[in-house]
């Protein structure tokens, strides 16, 4: 099973998770797949150095698993609400798209 | 009600300056984020799980039509245009920028407020009875009490690293409207032996993990001695509560541990031999701060309105939210009226920027500038003349906000749960919009009566599960959500907490249990039996057979 790293932003809090590039992105479907333990310990190297330089805060990886049409589904109902962005996954009067 | 003097206005000026030097310095880099988190808990700054999260003490839930303003004005210039009230009487926003928290404390501390002490363990937001001043049953203001609390335990050196948060709540009235028995500290105002008025003082009552009824540690407390009381109550907790483990460190833990006896006896012990003058407020103290909580100056009216009773007559809709959502003032001719956060479809306690500004306005127009907040998430306006209330209605309805369910099966209480929490461990909201959709007929809920369901989506029972007549309990059982139900539980007088009825539902079935359980009770009840008084005369036995039998 695939794995992302994801963390919140420092600045704003927002849920981000780390792209092949090293950037953060809040797209989970962008965020780079470690696929063995060796590359999801590489994505947590390169996720403490960001911890270092202030990006974000609360680091951790997390299991996903790809839908054949490329979708993610993070597995857990708590992290399919953070990758959302939005609360109660139910078409509600607040609800500000990002 | 309370306005800040020189030095308030200097101190909160000052921590505002402090933070914001704070978030700087975390920003640059000097703070790292284990030293900037108790700082910016400290003031009440969380990580949430989809961003930060800003808790602003609203002190005994009182606020003006200035301050609710300056909440909206936050929630649009610098959240989503919403915020959250909470069962703390406090408001929450769940989108705040940490770059932006340092403006938003400004903005706070501008309108004399600000968002100290809602986290950590110290003593958090004292809480009140909603209708203070207002309610027919009330024998003294307890908001008098709550702002000498206030001020005693802000930043008290002492009482500032506690073993664990600490809740306090006052109640003036002969019914109990703010859940005293659930509190580390609960305290009643009630008539003494020589007809003078004094404090019961209950402690060691909680929710979460390991729920308790508070216990009776003095039967009465001559008002004046409050605070050496108290310090007492707290002083013995700070040495002998537990620090070793997070789950055992709240005060009821060590109260049931000792047997109230012996804690009482250690409380005892150390006040005898405290100084008491060098704590207890002077009494011109007190009165110099009890003058700021002098009931508004309401014109004469006449006791009967008209036109009111006519659209009672004619107009249904007017008259259910009138039967459930104006209650009796002391004063004749003046109603309390309770504006709900719980219309269907929409978040238990959420209110939109736009909302607050209209309540504000409403308050100025109708409610001689007060405003309330309920633990039960929603808003009142303490002091309305009689005559004003259909135009009053007028404009709620017009907004969405004449919502008649106060107290009913559609006033639920709801924490944010796992839509926003990070501590929580399945969802509440949608849940309790499913079941306000299934009982959003207020017709059915007038035949229910009155009925308290509350829901948390953890253990930690922000959202009082255990003292709701029904009461929702979301877990985490292998990944997915599961619903503990409990039945029985109250925060009144008789206070009492739930029993769980048996294995718990999928979110899916929720609200076809709560459907369940409202039959029995309506199939079982006598006469005018409230769904407590059936539960206690029949028992578990017809639910579970009702949930269950089929199994």
């Amino acid at each position: 099973m695939p794995s992302v790293v994801t963390a919140n932003r420092l600045n704003d809090g927002i849920v981000v998770y780390l792209a092949p590039d090293g950037t953060w992105t809040e797209d989970i479907v962008a965020a780079a797949r470690a696929e063995s333990e060796d590359e999801v310990k590489a994505l947590e190297a390169t996720a403490a150095e960001a911890v270092r330089e202030r990006l974000v805060i609360s680091v951790y990886p997390m299991p996903i698993e790809v839908k054949e049409d490329g979708a993610v589904d993070p597995i857990s109902v708590r992290e399919r609400i953070r990758a959302s962005h939005r609360t109660t996954l139910t078409k509600d009067w607040y609800d500000v798209p990002l | 009600m309370y306005r800040y003097d020189e030095f308030d206005h200097a101190f909160v000026n000052e921590r505002v300056a402090e933070f914001r030097d704070q978030v700087a310095r975390r920003l640059t880099g000097e703070l790292s984020e284990e030293e900037f988190r108790p700082l910016r808990l400290r003031n009440g700054l969380y990580l949430q799980l989809h961003a930060y999260m800003l808790r602003i003490a609203i002190p005994y839930g009182q606020l003006s039509p200035r301050q609710l303003r300056q909440l909206g004005m936050i929630g649009r210039k610098w959240d989503r245009g919403y915020g959250h009230f909470t069962t703390r009487q406090n408001l929450q926003f769940n989108w705040i920028k940490l770059v932006d928290v340092p403006d938003v404390l400004a903005a706070l501390a501008d309108v004399e407020m600000h968002c100290i002490q809602t986290s950590g363990n110290c003593v958090r937001n004292v809480t009140s009875d909603p209708y203070a001043a207002a309610a027919n049953d009330e024998l003294e203001d307890p908001r008098v009490w709550c702002e000498i609390l206030r001020q005693w335990s802000t930043l008290h050196p002492e009482f500032n690293w506690l073993p664990r948060k600490f809740k306090i709540a006052v109640s003036g009235a002969a019914e109990d409207r703010a859940a005293t028995a659930f509190h580390d500290i609960g305290l009643r105002i009630v008539r003494g032996p020589d007809g003078e008025n004094g404090f019961r003082v209950l402690v060691g009552g909680g929710m979460g993990r390991t729920p308790y009824v508070g216990q009776v540690i003095r039967e009465f407390l001559p008002k004046e001695h409050l605070l050496s009381y108290v310090d007492s109550i707290l002083r013995v907790y700070n040495l002998l509560g537990r620090r070793d483990n997070l789950y055992k460190a709240r005060i009821k833990i060590l109260v049931n541990a000792l047997g109230i006896d012996k804690f009482r006896e250690a409380v005892e012990t150390d006040w005898e031999a405290t100084n008491k003058d060098a704590v207890d407020l002077p009494e011109d103290e007190i009165r110099r701060i009890a003058s700021y909580f002098a009931p508004p100056d309401l014109p004469e009216r006449a006791p009967r309105d008209e036109a009111l009773a006519a659209r009672r007559e004619s107009d249904s809709g007017f008259a259910i939210w009138y039967r459930n959502n104006v209650l009796a003032h002391r004063v004749p001719g003046y109603a309390s009226v309770v504006i709900s956060l719980k219309e269907p479809g929409r978040t238990p306690g959420d209110a939109s920027s736009d909302t607050m500004d209209l309540v504000a306005d409403l308050a100025e127009r109708f409610g001689h500038n007060e405003i309330r907040t309920n633990y039960t998430q929603n808003l009142v306006l303490p002091h309305v003349a009689l005559a004003d209330i259909p135009a009053l209605y007028d404009v709620l309805a017009e907004a969405g906000l004449a919502v008649g369910n106060n107290e009913m099966l559609g006033d639920m209480i709801c924490c944010p749960g796992l839509d926003y929490c990070n501590l929580a461990n399945a969802r509440s909201i949608p849940i309790a919009k499913e079941i306000a959709k299934r009982f959003e007929d207020p017709e059915r809920q007038a035949e229910i009566g009155k009925l308290r369901v509350n829901m948390s989506g953890c253990i930690n029972a922000c959202g009082h599960h255990h003292s709701g007549n029904i009461g929702i309990l979301g877990v985490d059982k292998r990944g997915t959500e599961l619903y503990q139900i409990t039945l029985g539980g109250s925060p009144k007088d008789d206070a009492a907490v739930g029993t769980i009825i048996g294995p718990g539902f999928r979110a899916e079935k929720v609200p076809e249990v709560i459907d369940t359980i409202v039959d029995t009770y309506v199939e079982n009840r006598q006469e005018g039996e409230s769904f407590l008084e059936t539960w206690r005369r029949v028992g578990a036995a017809p639910f579970k057979e009702a949930l269950y039998g089929a199994r």
